[in-house]
Formats: C-alpha cells, sequence, structure tokens
C-alpha cells in the first residue's frame, strides 16, 4: 500500500517535472558586454524596462566582450559557464557557433515578431549572419578628422588617408588586417566589387601592403575603440579610423573640433549569443531576455542613446531624437542615405577563411 | 678504540637496534614531518601552477581533434600517396560521407575545420559549408561520394586540402612548434615559411636583446638610488624608500598611460622640449610607439624590482671596510671598484634576474607603447589566446619562451653562480 503511493507519488512527479521546471526562471542574469557608452544604452534600453517588469530579477555585468571568445572557451573547457548572454561582434560569433560554444537560435521561436506582424526572421533579414547569432546593431568603422588640422579642404574620400602630400600627419588605424586591407586596394584602383578576390590571391596582398607601406611610418596603431577619439583630441593624429559610435559622442557630446568621414566606412554587426552548456532555469531566464530586448522597439529606443543603426528593419522609423542632448539621431546613423553613399560591405565568410593567413602575413609586414 | 668497536659488530643503540638503522628512521620520520609540514604549500603549486602548465604545454603538440572526429578518413586515408598528385579514391571520399554526417549530427565539423585552417586558409568554410548538407547524407543508398562532395564544395577536389588532412591526421603533431620557429609542413619534410610570413624567430630575439637593454638600463639606474637608501640617515631614506614603493602601489596601466601623456608628439616632454627651443614645432621627437617608448616605460616600471634587492644587500655591506681601504692608501674609485662593487654584485645578480624574468614576459606595456617595433613574442601569446584562438601555437611559443628562460638561467648559474644571488 505504502509502496504503491509512492510509486504513485514519484510517477506524478515524474510526469510533472518536466513542465514545472520548463516554467521555473533562474533570477540572476550574468551579461557581457563592452562596457562604456554602448552597455549604458544597453541598459538604458532594455536592461532597466526588463528589471521593471521582473523586479527579482538581478542582473551582474562583464566587461569581457573583448576577449570572449578566449573566456567562453576556457569555461566550455572548464565545464562552468558563469555568462548567460554575451554581447559579441559578427565574426566573433561565428567563430563560436563553428566552435559548439554558443546556442542556435530559431528565429520563430526566439524572437519577437514586427508590430506589423513580420517575422523576426525577414525582419532582421540578411543580417542573422550566424544561426547563433542576434543583431542589435548596425555600426560602422570609419574615419574621423581634426577639422582644424586638415587644412582648407577636408578630406572627403577614404583615399585622403593614403594622401601624405595634401594631409601630412599621423594617421590610426587598427591594428588587424581586416578593413585596412580592403582601403588599401581600394585606393589602389582596385573595384569594390574585386576586393575580395584580389585579396585571395598573393598578389593581392602584396599590392594592399605595398599600398600601406606608403603610409606606415604616419600610422599609429590602435587596439581599443577609445584610442581613436583620443588621439585626435590630442592632435597627435590628423585622422583615424574608429567605431562611429565613438567618434559621435566625440564630437556631439564632447564638442571636439573633429569631422566624420562616411566614405567607405566599413558596416559590421554586435549582437548577442547564448553560451552554449546553461542549465535549464537560466536558459530559460535568458531566452525570456533575449526576446525583450530585440524586439523592434528595444532595438529603436537604444539608437536615442548611441549612434548605432538598429539590426531590425521595423525599429528604424521609430530612431527618434537623442535622450539626453536632443539632437536627431538618424543622420549621425551609419545606415542614413546621405552617410551610405559609398559602403564597404564587410565579407565574414571570407575573412572566417583568411584571417589566420592575413594576420601573419599582416604581422610579419608591421613587424618588418 | 675503533679496533674493539670493529670486532664488537655493529654499533647498538640503546633499545638494541643496530645504531644505523636507529638513525635512518628517526632521519626518515623528520622528513616525513618536514613534507608533511610542507604538503599543503606543495599540493597547491601542483594543482594551480604545475598542472595547468603542463596541461597548456601538452597543448603545443596535441592533434587528436582530427582523428577523434574523422575517424574512418583518417584511417581511410592513411595509405594515399600525396606525392602522385592524384586525388584520393572514391572508399576515402566514402569514409569522409560517414565522418561528416555523424560529426555535423554532434555539430562538431566545423571545430576541425577550425583546426585545419590554421595551416590551410580556406578549410573552415569547407567543412562548415559541407557540415550543413551532410546532416541530410543517406548513407545507404547516396553516392558516389566522390562526385557528390566534390559538387558541394569544390575543396573537396582540391589535392592541397586532402594534403593537410592527412599531413595533420596524427594525434600529436610538430605543426605548432615548426609554426612557432617560423617553419611549416611542406611536401617533403619541414621546409622555412614564405619571407613574409616570418616573424616568431624575429620577436624572440628582439624580446630577448630589448630585455636585456631593460634590465641594463634598470642596473644603472638603481644602482645610485640603492647606495643612497643604503647609506641615507634613516629619516630620509624612509622618505625616499616610499618614492621607490610608491609606483607599486600604482596601477600598472596607470603608469603606462602616464607615459603616454608624456611620450607622445604633443605630449608634455615634446611640449616643454618646443618650449625651451632644443626641438622645432614641426621637428618634434618621436619618443613612443618604437622601441625607445618601451624600454623607458618598462624601465620605469621594473625599476622596484632592481633597487630593493640592491638596497638589501648594500645595506649589509660593513661601512668599515671602505674606511679600511681608504686608510690603506686606496683612492676612491679603487676603494668602491676593488672593495665595495663586488660586495654588491649578489643584488645585482638578484635584481637582473627578477627584472629580465619579468622583462621578457611582459606584454602589457609593450602593447601600449611600444607600436609596431616594440612589441614582444609576448604579445604575439597573447593575441594567439585572446583574439586567433590557435592555442596550440600559442603554447609552442610559450614552451619555447620558458626554454630560452631556463637556458638562461642555467648559463647564469655556469657564469655567476646561483649561490652568489642574494635578497637580503
Amino acid at each position: 500500500m505504502k509502496l504503491t503511493k509512492l510509486a504513485a507519488f514519484a510517477a506524478t512527479t515524474a510526469l510533472c517535472a518536466p513542465a514545472a521546471i520548463a516554467e521555473e526562471m533562474a533570477n540572476e542574469m550574468t551579461l557581457v558586454s563592452w562596457g562604456g557608452a554602448y552597455q549604458s544604452s544597453q541598459i538604458k534600453a532594455y536592461v532597466e524596462p526588463y528589471l521593471e517588469m521582473h523586479p527579482e530579477v538581478k542582473v551582474t555585468w562583464d566587461e569581457s566582450s573583448a576577449e570572449a571568445v578566449a573566456k567562453l572557451r576556457a569555461m566550455n573547457e572548464a565545464g562552468n559557464v558563469t555568462w548567460d548572454l554575451v554581447d559579441v561582434v559578427a565574426s566573433d560569433s561565428m567563430r563560436l557557433c563553428d566552435e559548439g560554444l554558443a546556442v542556435e537560435i530559431d528565429p520563430a521561436a526566439d524572437l519577437a515578431a514586427a508590430p506589423d506582424g513580420t517575422s523576426a526572421e525577414d525582419d532582421f533579414g540578411d543580417l542573422l549572419v550566424s544561426e547563433c547569432f542576434v543583431p542589435q546593431i548596425v555600426y560602422s568603422t570609419t574615419f574621423g578628422y581634426r577639422t582644424d588640422l586638415v587644412g582648407d579642404t577636408a578630406p572627403t574620400s577614404v583615399c585622403d588617408v593614403f594622401d601624405l602630400a595634401a594631409y601630412p600627419g599621423k594617421r590610426a588605424l587598427q591594428k588587424r588586417p581586416i578593413d585596412n586591407m580592403e582601403w588599401a586596394l581600394f585606393c589602389d584602383g582596385v573595384a569594390k566589387e574585386d576586393i575580395y578576390d584580389t585579396l585571395g590571391t598573393d598578389e593581392g596582398v602584396s599590392k594592399a601592403l605595398a599600398k600601406l607601406d606608403t603610409i606606415k611610418d604616419q600610422v599609429v596603431w590602435w587596439t581599443a575603440g577609445a584610442e581613436t577619439p583620443q588621439l585626435l583630441a590630442d592632435g597627435e593624429v590628423v585622422m583615424g579610423s574608429t567605431f562611429n559610435g565613438r567618434l559621435f559622442s566625440a564630437i556631439a557630446e564632447q564638442n571636439q573640433p573633429i569631422g566624420m568621414l562616411w566614405d567607405m566606412q566599413s558596416f559590421d554587426l554586435d549582437g548577442w549569443i547564448v553560451p552554449e552548456g546553461l542549465p535549464a532555469d537560466r536558459k530559460a531566464r535568458v531566452m525570456d531576455f533575449l526576446k525583450f530586448a530585440t524586439d523592434t522597439q528595444r532595438l529603436a529606443d537604444q539608437a536615442k542613446f548611441i549612434s548605432y543603426g538598429p539590426a531590425r528593419a521595423s525599429s528604424a522609423p521609430l530612431v527618434g531624437k537623442h535622450a539626453e542632448l536632443g539632437i536627431d539621431m538618424a543622420p549621425h546613423m551609419p545606415t542614413d542615405p546621405a552617410n551610405a553613399t559609398n559602403v564597404h560591405i564587410y565579407d565574414y565568410e571570407w575573412w572566417a577563411d583568411n584571417r589566420d593567413d592575413l594576420n601573419a602575413k599582416f604581422e610579419a609586414w608591421l613587424a618588418k | 678504540m675503533s679496533d674493539m668497536t670493529e670486532t664488537a659488530g655493529p654499533v647498538l643503540a640503546a633499545d638494541g637496534t643496530p645504531l644505523k638503522r636507529s638513525l635512518a628512521r628517526a632521519l626518515r620520520q623528520q622528513k616525513l614531518r618536514a613534507l608533511f609540514l610542507i604538503a599543503p604549500l606543495l599540493l597547491f603549486i601542483l594543482i594551480s601552477f604545475i598542472l595547468p602548465v603542463v596541461d597548456m604545454l601538452y597543448r603545443s603538440v596535441q592533434n587528436g581533434i582530427v582523428s577523434k572526429t574523422l575517424p574512418n578518413t583518417v584511417v581511410a586515408l592513411a595509405d594515399w600517396d600525396a606525392t602522385t598528385g592524384e586525388l584520393p579514391e572514391e572508399a576515402v571520399y566514402a569514409a569522409l560521407a560517414v565522418d561528416l554526417k555523424a560529426a555535423a549530427e554532434q555539430k562538431i565539423h566545423t571545430k576541425v575545420g577550425t583546426r585545419l585552417n590554421y595551416e590551410n586558409p580556406g578549410m573552415s568554410s569547407l567543412f562548415r559549408k559541407t557540415g550543413r548538407k551532410a546532416k541530410k547524407f543517406d548513407l545507404e543508398t547516396g553516392g558516389p561520394w566522390k562526385e557528390t562532395l566534390i559538387d558541394i564544395n569544390k575543396g573537396w577536389g582540391e589535392h592541397d586540402n586532402w594534403r593537410t588532412l592527412q599531413t595533420y591526421s596524427p594525434p600529436i603533431t610538430s605543426g605548432y612548434f615548426l609554426n612557432a620557429v617560423d617553419m611549416r609542413v611542406g611536401t617533403d619534410g619541414p621546409e622555412m615559411r614564405p619571407e613574409d610570413e616570418q616573424i616568431y624567430m624575429k620577436l624572440l630575439g628582439r624580446t630577448l636583446w630589448m630585455s636585456m637593454a631593460i634590465t641594463s638600463c634598470c642596473i644603472l639606474l638603481a644602482y645610485p638610488v640603492a647606495w643612497l637608501l643604503a647609506n641615507l640617515p634613516a629619516r630620509k631614506a624612509n622618505l625616499l624608500m616610499i618614492l621607490v614603493l610608491l609606483p607599486f602601489w600604482t596601477s600598472l596601466l596607470v603608469r603606462t598611460s602616464a607615459w603616454k601623456i608624456l611620450l607622445q608628439q604633443q605630449g608634455v616632454i615634446n611640449d616643454i622640449l618646443v618650449y625651451i627651443g632644443l626641438v622645432a614645432d614641426d621637428s618634434r621627437l618621436v619618443i613612443i610607439n618604437n622601441q625607445f617608448g618601451t624600454i623607458t616605460a618598462m624601465t620605469h616600471i621594473l625599476l622596484p624590482f632592481m633597487i630593493l634587492p640592491m638596497y638589501s644587500v648594500m645595506q649589509t655591506i660593513n661601512p668599515s671596510y671602505l674606511r679600511a681601504a681608504k686608510s690603506l692608501g686606496a683612492t676612491d674609485w679603487t676603494a668602491f671598484w676593488r672593495v665595495y662593487f663586488p660586495q654588491t654584485v649578489p643584488g645585482i645578480g638578484a635584481g637582473s634576474i627578477l627584472v629580465f624574468i619579468l622583462a621578457i614576459g611582459y606584454y602589457i606595456t609593450p602593447a601600449l607603447v611600444g607600436g609596431t617595433k616594440g612589441t614582444f613574442i609576448s604579445n604575439q601569446i597573447a593575441f594567439h589566446i585572446s583574439t586567433s584562438l590557435n592555442w596550440g601555437l600559442a603554447s609552442a611559443l610559450g614552451a619555447i619562451l620558458l626554454a630560452v628562460v631556463l637556458v638562461l638561467y642555467w648559463a647564469y648559474d655556469k657564469i655567476v653562480g646561483i649561490d652568489n644571488v642574494k635578497l637580503g
């Protein structure tokens, strides 16, 4: 009698358990992002609103996105993943997906549809570059110049970066082959659509490096996005590449004498991935948050705090004025038609294949 | 007397056991007790230091991923002769189809792609793209696999990809170490990489000479300071000591950034030089983002590690030796060079080893102020750990750096003698 009761009890709990666990959500979340103005735009646009709806949830931030891939790999090997949601650039999300360190996302089930009913998949469109990636923003790597140090004619073309005669002085470039090689080839006369085909050959690589050689003495190589605005503010360089949001805050928030050069800006994406191997309750919480944080309104809200374009097509019309400065944000977006007349589209797949090889060549060239 | 003991057999302890055995037992007990006392520390070092280092070093040769993910292909490919220049046979392709289907279902095919892409660009997307289709392979009725696979991605029809797959199929590889010394596995054995890819040997050489330059600068700057510290009256010496230790309590990043502000072309030093007219405004000195910047900033950061051992050694030198030398007719220089200096050598030795070994592994400061000519091999190690994710190459580079340090340590022991090093 006792035994049957016990068995019946066990059977009911066993039956109910999966349903109960699926409802269960952890009340703690560790979010990983880049720090600075970008992270605070995320806090204001969707983390704070989410916490208002769910006061029981506690959020911890870790500003480790720059080395997220290496750290996630180490956590995964140690069998102890402490992060719940990680903000990474698109190319890193591809690597995390390749390494099996990120969960595949099903846009239909995991992401919210647009208010007009367009499915998430169509709303994000081509920006879903990897099965594991939920894009938030479109940013670009582009050039800023000191308006008071470039003489009477401000630079209008990316090739002015390579023109030491017209614009003498130092330039800041990112210490990596990506973007720099493409700009070099473009300014060496290679047509935009042929850039990657050219770069795929040894002659193409030599050609790009030879073009970069012409300005090598005058380049300050940066690794952190904050360096270029600082170098520009100090007058240490006359022009330099960095993320457009960094230049926006130097210009609009700090009133530095800096101008934007949008020509051949290189589009890139930033977004979320969910690490593989989370316990069910933590994963349930994070998926709940992810759905909220990447819906149409939230992504549009983010653009009130930073000049990065929302990744959803349906968010674009909702972009308004800067929350604190009150200026219209649309003209500062990399995706604004006036800024996007000549855009460089970065080829993720190509770089995933060639980045190790080109890095070796680029580093060897740098050390020469 | 001695004759008597010899004839009387072994010496006995009070309890009748032979003294030798009794002594051995007492000593063993002592040793066990000592071992017991240091056991927590030993365990701690073993678990938190030695095991991770060994694990990291093992990665520099480990290559199990290929044979684990593609077991059938590796076996089938063993008989293939790459030198004929022909593609493998249908059996190999069939084995690959089986392996890829299994790997794609477990989502591990892309890991192999990433691994092989380090050796041959293009393998990453070859595996990623093929994996998408491989899940739907029908192993019973599908085929012929050679055509199917080449149809999916023409990469499977390229001889070079197959050669890479064969070369890197054994579970242990020398590939990472070869890469770390600017070599690679060519068609007939190891060969040098093309000139435009050679970098690590150059960086290692640069790391060594710059670390030596930094150590020398530290010796020159630290010696007078340590001497002052040891010979000033206590109150002044204490104040000076605080000044020496102050940088220790400041974050490394803050100190390095401070050097940036000082050294850059629109920085404090250049501004002063321009202001007093030593340098023209349009030809400001380039003293950062090059080797000068790295040497300056690192000398400053590592200086306390040189001053402190020197100071503690100098403090123990009896001032009466110098006075005795002088009263015997030595000049100031002779008294210093023949009497004082030799006694400070153990302090210089200890400081030099500390500074040199710290310098050789530095990467934050060189990355921030070194530009392209002033970076170290550790910057490449950091790059491969956190950015390119080629941990095998990073640990091969680390192993080489470790070996270099051990060799230099051994050489130091032979030339100066490690017993001659004193921290106080």
